[in-house]
């Protein structure tokens, strides 16, 4: 009996510890943000910057396919900040009822195709994403990047199947610095993150952001809204109470920042 | 031998331990949708992503006994320099981080891979991404060093006399290994086989990172329930981890036996129960005879 209850509370003891130590989600001078894949970049700056200006606060970031952040969160991830790059994301989370704030738009991008260096597949435009013999990397389309891909194709009428659906637009892009993927549908600012492993072929902007009613006379009954320009927005909302979430959020939606994401090729809300 | 009543403090540890390892299983269990279980099993989805599981899983097991069996027979017999440098890295993929052996099958066998150059330009093997034969390259990568520890143990038990006599007797070395080596190990092969097939159909990282997520062709169950996961459909995620905890359990309950007490008198020769003198690692015991 003793040993028993020596174990039992021995297991309490180390549980309690292991609680307290490892989460920082009462910690009012950490705030754990949990950010696209495509932010890393950026947001590693922006951190920075914010941790300058705030000596006393440390950021912590995780950067993910915003699908896998948005089940975590749900799942009851303990997180102060969420950054999705996409609004559909936000808005499970929203609906789950996890946000303590209204989300904000904070930036904007646009779909990018990158090749190798090298362009081993020799591709010149979009429609060449037709050739099945292609190596095509792109995301699933519950990841935001992949339902941007799938729309922009969808609207310039290319028939392509991508060799891999992947759950991170950084997964992508990787395949495509690695040389494994002739071409891989990434945001543009990405193109940035590849360096000079990459070079972007330019898609053509009327594809782009199908302003105005489609003039590629595809699939005229289906459900996508012409007017709907193609590009995807990032949210961020806060998902605990503390203060100094709600100051980083709003660091991110200040000039600094804003001046930061433009430099990184995010466009303005 | 009269049983011996286990002591209570080793009880609360191992129910401990069973706690640790199965609530996460009843977790699941409670959280499953069982009126539309069947609906989301049936759903052609989710039986693609079984087919390729099983294709994927079989077929890795396959390479990894055709392979696995003439190095687990090096390691155990033949005395070499540098054989436990060879025997850890044959093993290292069990610890490895399987996003980790992705990425490194990547630069063997990728596009500007060390050999995946010669494939590209030599075969016509454009690439591995998106294609089941990169999927199985990926389970066999991680599973094989189950097959291969499991199957190195069954020969270093092996009583080398009954192999000795044979051979005095005038068995030809095919005749040896037919008749006596491989009956005798049968049961070893039997449980590292089972072991690197459960391990193959639970792979995920390796898969995902060097073969892709393609519908019909890579995508294997863990692959499918990720993503059904991160789309916010739970209910599908967790009906198919139902499905492949069934199956993996049945596979593992057929092992447990074998795994447990291996018996080494399939074919009724090899009654001794001495230990050889080579005999290096111990067989799993029971704890209570």
């Amino acid at each position: 009996m003793i040993p028993r209850g020596l174990l039992a509370a021995s297991v309490a003891l180390s549980m309690a510890m292991l609680s307290g130590c490892n989460t920082n989600a009462n910690n009012e001078n950490t705030v754990t943000v949990y950010a696209a894949a495509s932010l890393a970049e950026v947001f590693s700056d922006i951190a920075n910057q914010y941790e300058q200006a705030n000596p006393n606060i440390t950021i912590e970031l995780s950067f993910a396919g915003s699908a896998r952040l948005a089940a975590q969160i749900i799942a009851g991830a303990r997180t102060d900040v969420f950054a999705s790059a996409d609004q559909a994301n936000m808005a499970r989370v929203l609906d789950a009822g996890y946000t303590t704030a209204p989300p904000k738009t904070f930036a904007r991008n646009q779909l990018a195709l990158v090749v190798p260096k090298a362009n081993p597949g020799h591709i010149n435009k979009l429609a060449d994403l037709a050739n099945n013999r292609l190596v095509l990397a792109a995301c699933a389309p519950e990841v935001p990047c992949g339902a941007l891909a799938k729309q922009v194709l969808q609207d310039a009428g290319v028939q392509a199947n991508p060799d891999t659906y992947e759950t991170s637009v950084r997964a992508v892009l990787t395949k495509v610095t690695l040389g494994e993927a002739d071409a891989g549908l990434v945001y543009a600012t990405d193109v940035v993150a590849g360096g000079n492993k990459v070079m972007q072929i330019p898609i053509d902007p009327g594809d782009l952001n199908n302003s105005g009613p489609p003039n590629k006379p595809s699939q005229p009954n289906t459900p996508n809204n012409p007017s709907q320009p193609r590009f995807t927005e990032y949210p961020l909302a806060t998902i605990t109470n503390k203060a100094t979430a709600a100051d980083f959020a709003n660091y991110v939606l200040s000039p600094q920042a804003q001046h930061t994401l433009a430099l990184y090729g995010f466009k303005a809300p | 031998m009269r049983q011996k009543q286990p002591p209570t403090t080793l009880l609360a540890a191992a129910a401990l331990a069973t706690a640790v390892l199965a609530l996460p299983l009843v977790g699941l269990l409670q959280r499953t949708p069982w009126s539309s279980l069947g609906a989301i099993l049936s759903d052609t989805a989710t039986l693609q992503a079984l087919r390729v599981s099983v294709v994927v899983s079989l077929t890795a097991t396959a390479v990894s006994v055709a392979l696995g069996l003439p190095l687990a027979w090096v390691l155990a017999r033949v005395p070499f320099r540098g054989r436990a440098l060879v025997r850890a890295i044959v093993l290292l993929p069990m610890v490895l981080p399987p996003v980790v052996g992705g990425i490194a099958l990547f630069f063997a066998l990728g596009r500007r891979g060390l050999i995946g150059r010669a494939l590209h330009n030599g075969f016509g093997v454009d690439t591995l991404i998106g294609t089941t034969a990169g999927a199985v390259i990926a389970a066999a990568f991680v599973s094989m060093p189950f097959f291969v520890i499991a199957t190195e143990a069954g020969l270093r038990q092996l009583d080398t006399r009954l192999e000795s006599a044979a051979a005095t007797l005038g068995a030809s070395r095919f005749t040896v290994l037919r008749r006596i080596t491989l009956p005798l190990l049968a049961p070893s092969l039997a449980a590292g086989a089972t072991l690197s097939w459960a391990r193959a159909l639970g792979e995920f990282g390796a898969t995902i990172t060097f073969a892709g997520n393609h519908p019909g062709r890579t995508r294997t169950l863990p692959l499918a329930i990720a993503q059904a996961n991160e789309a916010g459909q739970p209910e599908a995620a967790i009906a198919m981890s139902v499905l492949l905890i069934a199956m993996s359990l049945l596979i593992l309950i057929g092992l447990r036996h074998r795994w447990i007490t291996p018996r080494v008198d399939t074919s009724g020769i090899g009654q001794s129960a001495n230990p050889s003198p080579t005999s290096a690692p111990q067989p799993p015991q029971k704890w209570l005879p």
